[in-house]
């Protein structure tokens, strides 16, 4: 009953959006701001020859590709500060340095340095990312309940076991949180790597559409893309936490 | 039964340093006590008066004291398996019951109708796929219970496992845990401040005195262990024992 009601909200929500865009778009009547119907129309053609398909496929890859490098990373660090009190002290000046350091930066200097390649763009965006992953994990890592770890260690747990068993459902929360905001924000930057650096996927595609000012182009990638990160995430993410999520009451 | 020592506990001080403008603790000093192998010890004592300090020192969690604790290897193992039932069943929540349970076997423990047989006979076969969120506290500590004995321990320490439950719950368990004790004999050191409940469980009593802990008098429990849930027998001997050793005169 709620939920109807709420879906319903939704979607009238998104409906009048689209009715605001059709209203604006008829009163200016110029091509800086397309109807939705044209926008619907290009989309549908960018499908039908693979265009659209190919270059989400292309940045979907990197995403996979620069999201798995950054979370192995930043798990792996962001566990490693949160236990050991002298390798936090050591690291917290870099870790402060790196989240400051603006996305750009990275890409410019990881192009300049490792080339204009594949393997520059993605360490680009796993360098952009990896020290968000590791404050999360860090705090988590802090957070560890000791009743469990003396548990582990009385039942002489051996390491792999403690961390497979006891160590990481604890931090399944802290992953969690992680990958949602690390998908949100790689999402944004690789696009701008292509843009800078690429001769494919969708922040290519934007770049060449923004010269030839097709704004419906622009926007027709962007609701096909908009489109693929939602159904990865219900479709994906959210199945996941749910299902290690099942044990709490 | 032989009266073999098989673990020597000699702890000539435990203290815990100052933290700010709290002064540094002496939580025992000059505490021995000899464990015969598959006896079962209970430690009595007030609250606060470093029973937990003590089991921890014994389960190898805290080895910062001055004194010596010998625990010698049994069973052709490398070092003695500790089963420890704590305060607080520290069950993960993710794991079932089940889970619990197996997760503390070693994969070359290959016999787990242990498992099975211990499940059963504490009656928590139904809820082996159960989450432990999902459990009453007395079904809880059942679970601990069974997770300490499952690893065939060759000492088995208790932190008043049975606190904070009602009585009839707390003696059922009493009685559920002799009689898995009775069919798996091992060495135990149970912590209580329940003179009652130390009567009914122990071979043998020490009394501990307010921290720093220390042992101030050691009782024998002779009564047989057929009439252990007679609570008269019980009575009698805490009446007696409260008769004749003014030490046990207090609010136990």
């Amino acid at each position: 009953m709620t939920l109807h009601r709420r879906t319903l909200v939704q979607v009238l929500s998104l409906a009048l959006l689209l009715a605001l865009w059709q209203v604006a778009a008829m009163l200016v009547q110029d091509r800086v701001l397309p109807l939705p119907t044209v926008v619907f129309n290009v989309m549908v053609a960018g499908f039908q020859d693979g265009e659209i398909p190919y270059n989400i496929g292309i940045t979907l890859l990197r995403v996979v590709a620069s999201f798995a490098l950054a979370m192995v990373i930043g798990v792996a660090l962001g566990i490693a500060m949160g236990r050991n009190r002298g390798l936090d002290r050591f690291f917290d000046g870099w870790l402060i340095l790196f989240l400051n350091v603006p996305a750009l930066v990275t890409i410019i200097l990881c192009y300049v340095w490792f080339g204009l390649g594949e393997v520059a763009a993605i360490s680009a965006v796993a360098i952009n990312k990896i020290p968000n992953v590791v404050v999360t994990l860090r705090e988590g890592a802090r957070a560890l309940n000791p009743d469990y770890t003396e548990m582990a260690q009385v039942f002489r747990l051996d390491r792999a076991k403690t961390l497979r068993h006891v160590v990481l459902p604890q931090l399944f929360p802290f992953v969690i949180a992680s990958a949602r905001s690390g998908l949100a924000l790689i999402w944004k930057i690789v696009l701008v790597v292509e843009l800078l650096g690429r001769s494919n996927g969708v922040g290519f595609q934007l770049h060449t559409l923004f010269q030839l000012f097709d704004v419906a182009g622009i926007l027709a990638y962007t609701l096909a893309f908009v489109a693929v990160v939602q159904i990865i995430e219900v479709g994906l993410l959210q199945p996941l936490e749910r299902r290690a999520n099942r044990w709490r009451r | 039964m032989a009266p073999l020592t098989q673990f020597e506990i000699d702890i000539r001080q435990k203290l815990f340093p100052s933290v700010g403008a709290a002064p540094a603790h002496a939580a025992l000093r000059d505490l021995q006590m000899n464990l015969r192998s598959s006896e079962f010890v209970c430690l009595l004592g007030p609250s606060g008066c470093g029973k937990t300090t003590l089991l921890n020192c014994i389960a190898g969690l805290d080895r910062d004291y001055d004194g010596r604790i010998v625990l010698p290897s049994v069973h052709g193992r490398a070092q003695p398996a500790i089963g420890y039932v704590f305060q607080n069943p520290r069950l993960l929540p993710w794991r079932t019951v089940a889970e619990n349970v197996e997760l503390v076997l070693d994969r070359t423990d290959g016999d787990r109708s242990q498992v099975e047989e211990l499940l059963a006979a504490t009656g928590l076969e139904p809820f082996r796929h159960t989450y432990p969120a999902r459990l009453s506290l007395g079904l809880e500590r059942r679970v601990a219970l069974v997770r300490a004995f499952a690893i065939e321990p060759d000492l088995l320490l208790m932190d008043e496992p049975f606190v904070s439950l009602d009585e009839p719950t707390a003696q059922r368990l009493r009685l559920l845990l002799l009689r898995v004790w009775r069919d798996r004999p091992t060495t135990v050191v149970f912590v209580t401040h329940d003179l009652r409940e130390a009567i009914q469980l122990a071979d043998r009593l020490l009394l501990l005195s307010p921290a720093p802990g220390t042992v101030l008098a050691e009782v024998a429990i002779d009564i047989a262990r057929d009439r252990r849930s007679d609570p008269a027998a019980i009575e009698d001997f805490r009446t007696r024992l409260i008769r004749e050793n003014p030490l046990f005169h207090r609010d136990f």
